[in-house]
């Protein structure tokens, strides 16, 4: 504590001197209040009503104002306020509804002052007159404010709020009549201390109760709110209706706010709950405190600023039986240990990122890379004279990474979308048909991904046995494609930018994948790696050579059902059947594995080519073995994840989608979830709405299968009296009358209705189209040129 | 295409105490209705508990979607412990209704048979929560930090912050629920066990006792007439006094809200009828059956401090705390303690325009005292004045120890209102209860934090 500050502030003779201190109460403070020359504070609570006064080094009990044997509940104080005007009065609000004032001028022990009982319930506040000695104003649990003149017995004004209870009361400093009160259910009204009849002005702040306002101290229009929903807002009330133009979310209900003196945009605030620390935001930037006070051990129920014009004092009292005073200079600020860091796309898809020049320079081994220019700006911000604060002046770089147009051009994506058979074919005839698109668009790697996945899952007796060394040889391409997971290692760069760039990197990396295939071979893993004798390009060429061959077989294939995939999704029958998806993937595997139950392995082994010796050897061990499909599930499972990881979500979701069970149980649920959903985002944004349901169809994460469920209805009124139609689509309740008749047949439609968004006469889909080959006109009559898409 | 059909009770209809006619309206209110077709498609039935509570649509509404989020929308707790937490919560009060609701429910949601055997065969996470469960049920003032800090402390069977509120709420929701059931004496499902076919084993409703009959229809109603008139007076009495008398000192407040406290000493139910055995379906769910209420004042003990209301309200301290940890929840909660408080059809008996607002607040406050809490602001003689000895009885034993609410209890206070108004008082009971609960485990949990 030895470096805490002491700091004197002169303020028009009157010098405040001080530093960070507290001391005990004996019980819970519930609020505190200063007096007008800064030296004594007022602590009052439940079972505690006290003043110390405020010295140099320590706080001085100066008094006790709970006297009596048995205090009743009138000292069980809510609020306390210390005239700013007359520094031997104050007002206390009981519990129990009651308003006392309190003469300290008075010689007896007892200063009480004067009881005004009027209240049915607790007060919550009081208020003093900023300018007029006489005036008390208090804000109550039942729902009323009443204005006191304290040379009288009674209330002079009471002002009915309309509503439940009354949180907050607040004279304007600047407007001699208006006050400002805030309400349990969330608005706040203005008054005119002159006309009790009616509230000049209200409007609904926050949601939920707001606890607290303030005026700002020199801006005359402004208003500051605290409520329930963790929110600070700055009302600006100059205009006719009061406008929001600041708001703080904190992270706890906020209990109280007050306007640092001095500095325009500065609030101080504490919180009801949970939250024990005091902060002071600069409401002009919500996201961080600019200052944070955390000596308090529970939760702090006042804040007041020590004197009116000096900002570098607060004093708060807490439930924790504590009164503290804080010293600006040693408060925590978040701010310092907090990396401000930007990030931003540009209209052609360049991206900026500034960062503090301390930070990037750190990072040494992160090598230029072609595409960032690199500005290191300066901005040192300039100072408002205003606010008397040191603000860091910083440095910070800023790079700016372009991506050129040619990858940044998402066409093939596009274009894949649209192509790829995701379902309804079995997995071979899938598997070609994805790899055949690829190919079109010039991505090798997935269009052999896609072969490989054909050969690993689609069973080897399908394969006519001049294939078979081939498919041999290929499974042995999943080599370089182990390797191009440590591609990402390989060249230093690409690893550290494609993020940035990631369809360029992808294709790098394919071109690596190309060159260093041959190099790979050092590859100690098992006994595939005799696979690799064979020429690369022999093994690659070979590819489509197979094409043909699978597509005989899969002549056997009920065309229908190709068909029914074909279907664009606006084609659906008129009743689209709802099904459980699971189920409905199932009976698709049923289809893509019936290949599988076709071929034995009597058969297999019986059409092993006699090509090479070492081969045959191989080749045997490997069938008889019979490696089982799920010899390979980790492999494809690295490979998917490597796509995603490369942001080529649409090749793991469409292997997810084609692969079925034979691979999800690989994969956790969470991931299969995250991928759907950015491929999903990814479609819509892209506005592929066909293929995005079509995905979301096939998909058998659950979550992700609700995603069409959602919002599935349809609201609509009656034709009659346009109001809402609750239960029935065609009758309405109200007007009792058939709502949607055909305009061709004049039934009722009791099944799909198609209207047009013109004039909104429709009917029976058949009888509309079947009127349309005839006439453009409405068959309502209406002269409307109906168009129907 | 067909319009929906709700299916109605057939035979007993859904309380014993409140004639079928009373709640089965021909052509109820559309809002009532509405509500019923959306309970009715969501799970598949109009339970009992929702009939009756649909004579109050605005309260049903926001009860519906508390116990929707609580019980099946998105939380900490997977489903089937939920259901579990409140067959713990209904067996602490032998409310055989809920609990064989709840193991349905639990079986429905895929939760293991097994532990229907008994708490002993639960998992010894959801056992660590009988002690509070026990606490909350039946003297809620006795929660300390130190459960909490047993419940959270790190280990095998640990819950979380988040996990703990959830449960909380389930358990003071379904204890308070249980004083509903049995205060106004909803029968069982058709096809529980002991359902219609059966005499229900609770509510234990006198039906063999003849007085049961009396009250509704009986020629005391000259009587009961002037009781409404009296309660009137009253009201208007208090009302204009309240402006003038002002001379009562503090002391005096004090010793009122004290009095009102050990006089609910007396109004427990004199009558203790032998303990019926507990059906041993229930009962397995209960450890130490025998801790029950205990009066919060009892003379020559050490009476732990009265809750000062305005200390830790709702409104303030209950609500953000909830909020924070399970977000929705203090929302619908919130709104669920305004509707029912402020909820008024401005009628009394056979009277209306009239502002009941001190009568409910006289019966809130009343059975917040009765758990020990006391508000500052409110005068505790006015309890006195309004609310009638077997009013007091009847609040007393469905608040503190609801299985032995009996339908004379029931039929004995108010006899000239309306069934509708006894259940508005169940539902002031209800709210009022889980809020006392909740406000004595909440400020546990506030202390545990800070």
């Amino acid at each position: 504590m030895e470096k805490m500050a002491r700091v004197t502030t002169a303020l028009g003779g009157n010098t405040i001197t001080g530093r960070t201190m507290f001391c005990h109460l004996d019980a819970p403070a519930n609020a505190i209040s200063v007096c007008r020359d800064a030296a004594q504070v007022v602590v009052a609570g439940r079972n505690i009503f006290k003043i110390y006064s405020i010295d140099e080094d320590q706080f001085v009990e100066k008094l006790n104002l709970r006297v009596g044997r048995k205090p009743s509940l009138n000292f069980s104080c809510a609020d306390v306020v210390w005239h700013q005007m007359d520094e031997n009065l104050l007002a206390t609000a009981a519990t129990n509804g009651v308003v006392v004032t309190w003469n300290l001028g008075k010689p007896s022990r007892n200063k009480q002052d004067q009881l005004f009982t009027e209240h049915k319930r607790t007060v919550n506040k009081v208020c003093f007159h900023p300018t007029e000695v006489y005036m008390l104003l208090s804000g109550s649990q039942d729902g009323y404010m009443k204005c006191f003149d304290l040379r009288k017995k009674d209330s002079v004004s009471t002002f009915s709020g309309q509503s439940e209870s009354v949180r907050d009361v607040q004279f304007s400093i600047r407007d001699y009549f208006t006050f400002a009160a805030t309400f349990e259910n969330g608005n706040v009204q203005l008054w005119d201390i002159r006309r009790p009849d009616r509230y000049e002005r209200m409007f609904t702040a926050h949601n939920g109760p707001v606890f607290c306002c303030d005026w700002h101290l020199e801006d005359r229009g402004w208003l500051a709110t605290g409520g329930r929903d963790k929110m600070v807002k700055v009302w600006d009330m100059n205009t006719n209706r009061a406008k929001e133009i600041y708001c703080v979310q904190t992270i706890a209900s906020v209990a109280r706010v007050k306007w640092r003196p001095e500095c325009k945009h500065h609030i101080a605030t504490c919180s009801m709950m949970v939250d024990h620390n005091i902060y002071v935001w600069d409401v002009r930037r919500p996201f961080i405190p600019s200052a944070m006070f955390e000596e308090h051990k529970d939760v702090t129920t006042g804040i007041v600023w020590r004197h009116l014009h000096d900002p570098y004092f607060l004093l708060s009292g807490s439930k924790d039986s504590t009164l503290y005073q804080h010293i600006f200079k040693d408060a925590s600020q978040p701010i310092d240990r907090a990396n401000p860091e930007g990030l931003c796309y540009s209209l052609f898809g360049d991206l900026a990122f500034a960062a503090k020049e301390s930070l990037i320079s750190s990072d040494s081994n992160r090598k230029p890379y072609i595409g960032d220019r690199r500005h290191p700006i300066f901005f040192k911000r300039k100072l408002d004279p205003t606010e008397q604060f040191e603000y860091i002046s910083s440095s910070s770089a800023l790079s700016v990474f372009e991506t050129d147009l040619e990858s940044g051009s998402m066409d093939w994506f596009v274009r894949t979308a649209k192509q790829y058979a995701l379902a309804g074919r079995p997995l071979a005839e899938l598997c070609d048909h994805n790899a055949k698109v690829a190919k079109e668009l010039d991505r090798d790697q997935v269009a052999q991904t896609w072969t490989m996945l054909r050969i690993i899952y689609s069973s080897p007796g399908t394969v006519p046995s001049a294939n078979l060394n081939h498919s041999l040889g290929k499974g042995s391409t999943s080599l370089p494609l182990m390797n191009s997971f440590n591609l990402k290692d390989i060249p230093p760069g690409i690893g550290n930018e494609s993020r940035l760039e990631r369809s360029k990197g992808e294709s790098r990396s394919e071109n690596i994948l190309m060159d260093s295939s041959s190099t790979l071979i050092n590859n100690d893993e098992n006994e595939e790696t005799e696979g690799s004798d064979v020429p690369a390009d022999y093994l690659l060429g070979d590819v489509e050579g197979d094409e043909d061959e699978l597509y005989m077989m899969d002549h056997e294939n009920p065309h229908a059902e190709e068909q029914e995939y074909i279907l664009p999704q606006e084609a659906f029958p008129l009743r689209h059947e709802i099904v459980d998806n699971p189920s409905a993937l199932d009976h698709l595997q049923e289809k893509a594995d019936s290949p599988h139950v076709s071929g034995n392995e009597a058969e297999t082994v019986s059409l092993t080519p006699v090509e090479s010796f070492s081969l045959i050897s191989i080749s045997h061990s490997l069938y008889e073995n019979r490696l089982p499909t799920d010899f390979f599930n980790p492999i494809v499972r690295d490979m998917l994840l490597f796509y995603a990881e490369q942001g080529d979500v649409q090749m793991a979701v469409s292997v997810l989608i084609v692969l079925g069970d034979r691979i999800r149980k690989e994969i956790d649920e969470q991931t299969q979830e995250h991928w759907y959903t950015s491929y999903i985002d990814l479609l819509q944004r892209f506005q592929l709405w066909n293929i995005s349901n079509e995905v979301i169809k096939l998909s058998t994460c659950r979550a992700i299968n609700c995603l069409n469920q959602a919002s599935t209805t349809l609201h609509i009124n009656c034709s009659n009296c346009k109001r809402p139609m609750s239960n029935k689509g065609w009758i309405c309740d109200r007007c009792r009358q058939c709502a949607s008749m055909c305009a061709v047949c004049h039934h009722v439609v009791k099944g799909l209705f198609v209207w047009c968004q013109g004039c909104s006469h429709g009917g029976h889909l058949q009888h509309i189209m079947k009127w349309l080959e005839t006439s453009s006109h409405c068959p309502a009559g209406c002269g409307h040129l109906c168009e129907y898409t | 295409d067909r319009e929906i059909k709700i299916p109605r009770q057939l035979g007993r209809g859904p309380s014993s105490f409140i004639p079928v006619e009373e709640i089965l309206q021909e052509g109820t209110e559309r809002a009532q209705r509405q509500l019923f077709i959306e309970a009715f498609v969501s799970t598949g039935r109009v339970d009992n508990v929702t009939m009756v509570m649909g004579l109050h649509p605005e309260y049903l509404a926001s009860f519906w979607k508390t116990q929707y989020l609580l019980l099946r929308l998105d939380g900490p707790l997977p489903y089937h412990k939920r259901h579990y937490i409140a067959i713990m919560a209904a067996a602490r009060h032998q409310c055989s209704y809920l609990v064989g609701f709840h193991v349905a429910e639990f079986l429905k949601v895929g939760g293991n048979p097994e532990w229907l055997q008994g708490l002993h065969r639960a998992p010894q996470k959801l056992r660590n929560l009988n002690e509070i469960n026990k606490i909350l049920a039946h003297r809620p003032w006795l929660i300390t930090k130190e459960h909490i800090e047993a419940l959270l402390k790190t280990g095998e069977n640990s819950w979380s912050l988040a996990e703990l509120i959830q449960a909380l709420v389930l358990l003071t929701h379904y204890h308070s629920l249980a004083s509903f059931v049995f205060g106004c004496g909803i029968n069982l499902e058709p096809g529980q066990e002991g359902g219609p076919a059966f005499q229900p084993p609770s509510p234990r409703s006198c039906d063999s006792s003849p007085a049961s009959e009396d009250g509704m229809s009986s020629p005391s109603g000259k009587d009961a007439m002037q009781e409404v008139e009296v309660l009137m007076e009253r009201m208007k009495l208090l009302q204009e006094c309240q402006l003038e008398e002002e001379g009562v000192t503090q002391e005096e407040m004090e010793t009122r809200f004290e009095l009102e406290k050990t006089e609910s000493l007396l109004v427990a139910p004199t009558v203790d009828i032998a303990e019926p055995a507990l059906p041993p379906n229930v009962l397995c769910f209960v450890e130490e059956p025998e801790f029950g209420y205990k009066d919060f004042t009892r003379k020559g003990e050490q009476a732990p401090p009265t809750f000062r209301a305005q200390d830790y309200t709702w409104e303030d301290h209950g609500y953000s705390l909830i909020n924070r940890l399970y977000p929705d929840m203090g929302q619908l909660l919130d709104e669920k303690f305004q509707v029912v408080y402020n909820l008024t059809y401005n009628t009394i008996a056979m009277h209306s325009g009239v502002d009941t607002t001190m009568l409910r607040r006289a019966i809130w406050n009343y059975i917040h005292c009765v758990f020990g809490i006391r508000y500052d602001d409110y005068d505790y003689g006015e309890v006195n004045q309004l609310l009638e000895r077997s009013l007091k009885v009847y609040i007393k034993t469905v608040a503190c120890y609801p299985e032995k609410a009996t339908k004379r209890m029931y039929t004995h206070f108010w006899r000239h209102f309306k069934h509708s108004e006894k259940v508005h008082v169940n539902l002031l009971l209800l709210e009022a209860r889980m809020q006392a609960a909740l406000l004595y485990a909440l400020r546990a949990i506030t202390r545990y934090m800070t």
